[in-house]
């Protein structure tokens, strides 16, 4: 029964962290059809900016869900009046444009911050379960993707910037007819997006050491579950995080770690063989 | 560094290379090359750059003593960017341009994918670095820990201060970390455990979730083995103390490779108090004089001496014990030096007598358990010039000279 919980929190708790990582892509890539290689770096510059935050003197917390989203923010704001909005419609040219900023970032980073792991702790204590222990941080970060998942649905289904947005990536020249400034929603757009993704290097902060090249293990789990959710879907993000987060706890609960990283790998390539265009198709054609 | 050297060799800016090289007589003969291949950026560079540093000190102490045999040492260095496959590349254009000696590599895979090219072309390889063990070829010289060494000390030691009868061993899913968890295996069978389980990280996997501590709970493991390695697997630290295992009285964690990589300086102290690792060098170790006068001379190159760890050491080590090997053969070539050192060189370094057994081209080492307390290193127990039984098992280069195998051992 214990390891019932357990188990059931490990997935959430994959699925959250999956989800997490993904979002500021999701969001980018969907609303912009910009693919932003720098990705994992934004994460890692939000990780940076806890941990120097922190160190300080700042509030753990107050840097992880402030300091971070408003770094990172500010630096989307800046990549996208510099380089990003240049290339708008032109996916390949994002592509390696964003490319080459994650090189540039990283061997800022290393530049700055040395090629050092550093780290931080949360210390947000512990529970048990029967027998088991589990950190109160694992529920801290189930519990605010859960709020920035709402959050994000809010923004988007709920307010008129949401509207304005969603219908900039359905039809660019209505929304510029009626006199939407569309580059205006784009680079609003980007910076939420970039805030999206320091929030989410905060809170992975203390879970892990950070060093300038930590965006390197993440992105590429961020594509995979924004690809197999289906582009311009943030629901779709979530049910892939969700599909693939499971498969891989399950799979690495009965054999090993190692096998759940090749499980998820196989559950995305069968996703995407049965939707070509990634999870949300199942429900965005039937809107049609 | 390496590049001023160069510079003052061809003449140019002689002033500023007078503070790196003040033998003036070695522009007359040729330097002798040293090829050196680490990790200095990438995930691996926590173990790599202290090495660099470890190289650039030892090479320059060597040339301010005069150099060898009247020569000065050239070391020629490239960053191999944590990635496997700059390995072969650039030790096929290092030995193309003429090595005398080849001192580097960090992680296993490194080793074995520029071992064969070194051997071939008959340049010495010195590997210095603890690992796995069982590499059995007169080519190679290798002056870090084995199994034998480090986890034989290890795990007898904590399981009689725990007394524990259960082992968990959490390992980097590659050739180090499925030999070393076999090992640990054996020696945890061998003083008494009843059960040893073993799981397989990847080395990019830096995932630790709640169901990684419950299956250690699950089990019932009492003793909790980490074989992790590199940036991505100090996660398992944080989430281990996060989920209070840290204070629970009944498991205790011990590591193989915590703090080779400064670990311990890196994490906040709440992840690492408490626990146990064995290592070749002991930091403040005031029974060894060369201790002293290694961390002097490290403090005046750079400052202080936070960046050493004990695979620098062993770099360091190593580089010495090649320079005895030149300066007593009285050549640099392959075949003297093997035979200085199959005489059963040995030298005094910071960490200690380090000894060259000629049947297996391994050291016999001191071992220093040691436990960690607020970020710093406590010796608890020390033994005298462990041997490397586990690679003699198997391995007798003076009955089989030509050998050239990586004898190991499975789960």
């Amino acid at each position: 029964m214990d390891i019932t919980v357990i188990f059931i929190l490990q997935i959430l708790y994959a699925t959250t962290l999956l989800a997490l990582i993904s979002f500021g892509l999701a969001l980018i890539f969907g609303m912009m059809r910009v693919i932003n290689l720098a990705h994992g770096e934004f994460l890692t510059l939000g990780a940076y900016a806890t941990i120097l935050a922190t160190k300080m003197g700042v509030n753990l917390w107050v840097s992880m869900l402030v300091v971070s989203p408003l770094v990172v923010g500010l630096w989307s704001l800046i990549v996208e009046r510099f380089l990003i909005r240049f290339m708008y419609g032109r996916l390949v040219y994002t592509m390696l444009a964003t490319w080459g900023l994650s090189l540039a970032m990283a061997g800022a980073m290393t530049m700055i911050f040395g090629t050092t792991t550093e780290g931080v702790s949360a210390q947000a204590g512990s529970f048990s379960i029967g027998t088991y222990q589990a950190s109160v941080y694992s529920l801290f970060v189930i519990g605010v993707t859960i709020v920035v998942a709402t959050g994000i649905a809010l923004a988007l289904f709920g307010s008129n910037y949401g509207r304005v947005a969603r219908a900039a990536m359905e039809n660019r020249e209505m929304v510029e007819a009626f006199g939407y400034p569309i580059n205006q929603v784009y680079m609003w757009t980007f910076v939420a997006g970039g805030m999206l993704a320091g929030l989410a290097g905060g809170i992975l902060a203390p879970t892990t050491g950070i060093s300038p090249y930590s965006g390197s293990t993440w992105i590429a789990d961020a594509f995979i579950t924004v690809i197999t959710g289906g582009t311009g879907s943030v629901m779709g993000t979530l049910a892939s995080a969700g599909i693939l987060g499971s498969v891989s706890s399950i799979t690495s609960f009965i054999f090993s770690s190692a096998s759940g990283g090749v499980a998820l790998l196989v559950a995305a390539l069968v996703i995407l063989r049965i939707f070509p265009t990634g999870i949300s198709s199942l429900w965005q054609q039937r809107n049609r | 560094m390496n590049i001023k050297r160069r510079q003052f060799i061809k003449g140019a800016g002689a002033a500023s290379a007078a503070i790196f090289a003040p033998q003036l007589s070695f522009s007359m003969s040729e330097p002798i090359k040293m090829g050196v291949l680490l990790d200095t950026s990438g995930p691996f560079s926590a173990y790599g750059t202290p090495m660099e540093m470890a190289t650039s000190l030892a090479v320059k102490q060597i040339n301010d003593g005069g150099g060898l045999l009247g020569r000065e040492v050239e070391v020629v260095f490239r960053d191999t960017q944590s990635d496997m496959n700059n390995y072969s590349t650039f030790a096929n254009q290092l030995v193309r341009e003429g090595l005398d000696v080849f001192h580097g590599g960090i992680l296993s895979a490194s080793r074995e994918a520029i071992r064969q090219i070194l051997r071939q072309r008959g340049v010495p390889y010195f590997y210095n670095v603890l690992y796995e063990g069982g590499v059995c070829d007169r080519n190679t010289f290798i002056t870090g820990t084995t199994p034998a060494q480090q986890v034989n000390a290890l795990i007898p030691y904590a399981m009689n201060k725990y007394g524990t009868a259960k082992a968990y061993v959490l390992a980097a899913n590659y050739n180090y970390g499925q030999i070393t968890a076999a090992w640990v295996n054996e020696y945890a069978r061998a003083n008494g455990a009843s059960e040893v389980e073993v799981e397989f990280f990847d080395l990019a996997d830096g995932e630790f979730g709640p169901s990684a501590i419950a299956k250690i709970q699950e089990a019932g493991s009492d003793l909790v083995v980490s074989v992790l390695v590199g940036a991505a697997h100090l996660s398992f630290y944080g989430h281990w103390a996060e989920t209070g295992m840290n204070q629970n009285p009944n498991v205790h964690l011990i590591s193989t490779t915590f703090g080779v990589g400064n670990e311990h300086k890196v994490l906040p102290a709440n992840q690492s108090d408490g626990m146990l690792i064995a290592n070749n060098w002991a930091p403040e170790n005031p029974s060894v004089p060369e201790n002293k006068a290694f961390l002097a001379d490290w403090t005046r190159e750079y400052g202080d001496t936070e960046a050493i760890h004990e695979i620098a050491v062993s770099q360091y080590q190593g580089i010495h014990l090649w320079a005895e090997a030149v300066r007593q053969a009285g050549a640099v070539d392959r075949d003297s030096i093997t035979k200085t050192l199959e005489n059963g060189l040995a030298i005094n370094g910071p960490a200690g007598v380090v000894k060259m057994d000629p049947l297996t081209h391994h050291c016999s080492l001191d071992i220093h358990i040691m436990e960690l307390n607020n970020q710093k290193l406590d010796v608890v127990q020390k033994f005298e010039q462990r041997e490397p039984l586990d690679t003699r098992r198997f391995c007798n280069l003076s009955e089989n000279p030509d050998s050239n195998l990586q004898y190991e051992i499975t789960l």
